[in-house]
């Protein structure tokens, strides 16, 4: 009994850091290139300081 | 445009492209979109990306052009956009370059480029919320259903409510404020059946686990709304963005024009205030305000408004010309013969918005299947609670339990999802095929249809002419002919310097381009002309030239004068197609602009005996609605502006993507390979994307007529509801996912097939 005290609130807390995680991929843009981010990522010539700068209307996911 | 005529110019005559140019930079300038900063963002359709490779070519190649502050390529939409710091040089600037590199592209209207779409961002959070709850329910309602006691049972059935009852106030907002404007309309929509069902659930799992008894439903409840959500994202996905293609069609007209005065002397008037009698100045490479008839200058016009050919027209005193059209050479007067409202542009416009508000009497088969279903839960739920009442002689508690139970069992997942993942699925896969569909529906209208009509040029035809024949021969006089010939932007001189591409050039000097003839220059100390061909026969000494057919002409001083004959280059499978579709049962048609001898032509080699020329965009539009109130429905496919009402009013349309931004934006397909076999494939696609739609209604249907006597009968406990409904979701999802497999017919297949078809006779006879 004791142990659920603790291992409920352990499993929602987890629980609750994937949603947390998954609104924060949607709001920063994550989703917006799925397939684009897996080769960017091979390309180690690319500076990518400047993509930083992108237009802050860039992020939204459709 | 005279507002911005200017830099249009500029940029047209610093640009080695051809005339189409000009459109494209309009349409640019139409689509930008100037950020706080002063920088303008243009996002442009680049169909070609397709590893990342291209992603660091564009990005690395675009960024070393002046004036380009961003580049980002993306993969998945096959878009790129660039953020420019406002100079308008650079803007066709970077067009040019990634057509350089490989990569033609279209420009995207700001609002289809905008991705953010709040409400669809909404439906994902809630999404998001509902599977976290859904989940976390389902682990602690597992132990129940194992037979936890006590007080590990009670606790378990708390802290689901805690997650339930927030998950169920924000993920269930959708539904409960659709239902709740439903109801204040008198309406019945199926969103009532599933928030009285997730409220009602929910509410009678809150009394049972306080009372500390009996079944609670938090887990039905959470991933009832989770599947809904999931269906009604997808569907929000599929629905059509608000396609304003007449807007588009007005963007492109001037929004003024140049009155001259009685001294001679120019004022700018605002398109509303020309009166017809004006006389009124239109520069090459702004479009005409108002019809008119010219009254002095010479200029070739672009009539692909009017026609949908590129064909360039020439205009001098005398000749009429219609509002919308370009002048492309030379300056010229007109004296305008109707206001602005009456003009051809804004009959075109009419007829466009008045056509699109046709359209929306389609009912989706989904709102139509919906219609149908929500009476029916209604009924049984009110049948089953009554029912029960009588039964148990007025039980309330036993009668609601069942009423909650039918509720949640013939709340719709598995029919919120049969529409909707089918669509998603073949969307997907069209797009992988270079074919953009706008929306759902249209893929049920193109499974419906009984006719085809096409467009001509630039649709069966590339609208670009070749060279068929020419008189010009080899040596020194082709070399000096392509070294004109590659100084003009004309279509007709880009195709003779294509045809020419293995000679040699010989160095011109002294160049000028004459409007509404050719363009001239000086070699040996003779003139050398090539053009229209009483123009250049000029300055030859033969006699009587007709001028009848489409050639190009080119003659030295002195000298004889040579011919280059032009045709229409036909799209290679074209011919493929309109055999697959009349073998379909389809009957074909071509609704074209130009002249009868093309079109009959263009029809005889594709064997479609149905043609009609010389159309104007309103005849195409009543051929149209008149085949629509025969009960025909039938897919246009065309690209031009002239096409544009006619694709609006069709029961379904498709452009390629060389379209005009007006014709791509009214087409319900756009396909971007240049290829007609994307009709067949998208042909095809609606017609198994409507079979699988229809067996998920019935496997939706099934599987209701399965649960609901179990639920109707008081047997169903939530462990029966939880799997139930997964499973029929997930069947649904997967039957969805067989469209993946579908096959595209290719013109080689179909040898294959034919081949094949060969074998097998050859082999039983």
């Amino acid at each position: 009994m004791n142990m659920l005290m603790i291992l409920i609130p352990v499993a929602l807390c987890l629980g609750g850091l994937g949603l947390w995680a998954f609104l924060w991929n949607l709001r920063s843009g994550q989703y917006e290139d799925l397939e684009g981010a897996a080769y960017r990522i091979l390309d180690g010539s690319a500076d990518t300081s400047h993509q930083r700068a992108a237009p802050s209307s860039e992020k939204d996911k459709s | 445009m005279t507002c911005c005529a200017g830099p249009i110019v500029a940029d047209y005559a610093n640009s080695h492209q051809s005339t189409s140019h000009i459109a494209l930079l309009e349409e640019l300038h139409a689509n930008a979109r100037k950020l706080a900063d002063g920088s303008v963002n243009v996002v442009l359709s680049t169909p070609a990306i397709h590893c990342g490779n291209c992603i660091a070519t564009i990005e690395g190649q675009l960024a070393k052009l002046p004036g380009v502050k961003y580049v980002r390529a993306n993969l998945s939409f096959k878009r790129v956009s660039i953020t420019l710091d406002g100079a308008n040089r650079s803007l066709l600037g970077a067009v040019e370059k990634l057509e350089e590199l490989g990569f033609p592209s279209q420009s995207i209207s700001a609002e289809a480029a905008a991705q953010s779409d709040p409400e669809l961002t909404m439906l994902v959070r809630a999404l998001a919320v509902s599977a976290f709850a859904a989940t976390n329910i389902m682990l602690l309602s597992i132990p129940v259903w194992n037979g936890a006691d006590g007080a590990t049972r009670g606790l378990f059935q708390f802290v689901s409510a805690l997650i339930a009852i927030p998950c169920v106030a924000y993920g269930g907002m959708p539904f409960f404020r659709s239902a709740v404007s439903a109801l204040r309309h008198r309406r019945m929509n199926m969103d009532v059946p599933i928030s009285l069902g997730v409220i009602l659930a929910t509410g009678m799992s809150m009394y049972e686990s306080f009372i500390g008894g009996g079944h609670t439903y938090f887990d039905a409840a959470t991933s009832l709304l989770f599947f809904l959500l999931v269906g009604r994202a997808l569907d929000h996905m599929m629905r059509t963005k608000a396609r304003a293609a007449a807007d588009r069609l007005v963007r492109i007209a001037a929004k003024g024009g140049f009155v001259v005065g009685d001294e001679g002397e120019l004022a700018y008037v605002a398109l509303d205030s020309l009166r017809p009698g004006m006389r009124i100045r239109v520069s090459a490479g702004e479009r005409f305000p108002v019809d008119g008839k010219v009254t002095e200058g010479v200029s070739d016009v672009d009539r692909a408004l009017v026609t949908g050919e590129n064909q360039a027209l020439r205009i001098n005193h005398g000749s009429d010309v219609e509002a919308g059209t370009l002048n492309l050479t030379g300056s010229v007067d007109i004296i305008a013969s109707r206001a602005a409202k009456d003009s051809f542009l804004a009959e075109v416009t009419h007829m466009m918005s008045s056509a699109e508000s046709g359209r929306t009497g389609y009912v989706r088969i989904a709102d139509r299947m919906a219609r149908l279903y929500a009476p029916a839960v209604h009924v049984l739920a009110l049948a089953s609670f009554t029912g029960w009442m009588m039964w148990t002689a007025g039980d309330w508690h036993q009668s609601l339990t069942v009423a909650i139970a039918v509720l949640i069992i013939t709340c719709p997942c598995a029919l919120g999802l049969a529409v909707p993942v089918a669509h998603v699925v073949s969307a997907g896969r069209l797009f992988n095929a270079g074919i953009l569909m706008k929306d759902g529906s249209a893929l049920e209208r193109l499974a419906a249809i009984s006719d085809a009509a096409f467009d001509k040029t630039g649709t069966l035809t590339t609208g670009q002419p070749a060279v068929r024949t020419t008189t010009i021969p080899k040596g020194p006089i082709a070399a000096l002919a392509k070294g004109m010939a590659l100084r003009s932007m004309h279509p007709a001189s880009r195709a003779l310097a294509e045809y020419l591409a293995e000679v040699p050039e010989t160095q011109i000097t002294d160049l000028c381009e004459v409007p509404g003839g050719g363009i001239e220059a000086r070699y040996q100390d003779k003139r050398v002309r090539l053009g229209r061909r009483d123009w250049v026969a000029e300055i030859v000494d033969t006699s009587s030239v007709d001028d009848t057919d489409q050639g190009v002409a080119f003659a030295m001083e002195g000298g004889p004068l040579y011919l280059a004959q032009l045709n229409e280059t036909l799209r290679s499978d074209a011919r493929w197609m309109v055999k697959t579709l009349q073998s379909d049962g389809l009957p074909c048609s071509v609704l074209s602009g130009d002249n009868e001898a093309s079109v009959a032509g263009i029809a005889a080699t594709l064997e479609i005996s149905k043609f009609r020329a010389s159309m104007r965009p309103g005849e195409k539009l009543d051929y149209l609605n008149q085949a629509a109130r025969e009960g025909r429905k039938v897919l246009m496919v065309g690209d031009g502006l002239n096409d544009a009402p006619a694709l609006v009013a069709a029961h379904v349309s498709m452009a390629p993507s060389s379209a005009s931004d007006v014709g791509r934006t009214a087409a319900d397909f756009v396909f971007t390979r240049n290829s007609l076999s994307a009709v067949i494939f998208a042909y095809d696609m609606a017609i198994a994307t409507s079979r699988i739609v229809r067996q998920n209604f019935g496997l939706a249907i099934a599987y209701n007529i399965l649960a609901v006597p179990l639920a109707m009968s008081g047997q169903l406990n939530p462990l029966l509801a939880a799997i139930a409904m997964s499973t029929s979701s997930i069947i649904v999802v997967g039957n969805s996912l067989r469209l993946h497999l579908l096959q595209p017919r290719s013109p080689e297949h179909s040898v294959e097939a034919g081949y094949q078809n060969a074998i097998t006779t050859e082999s039983i006879a």
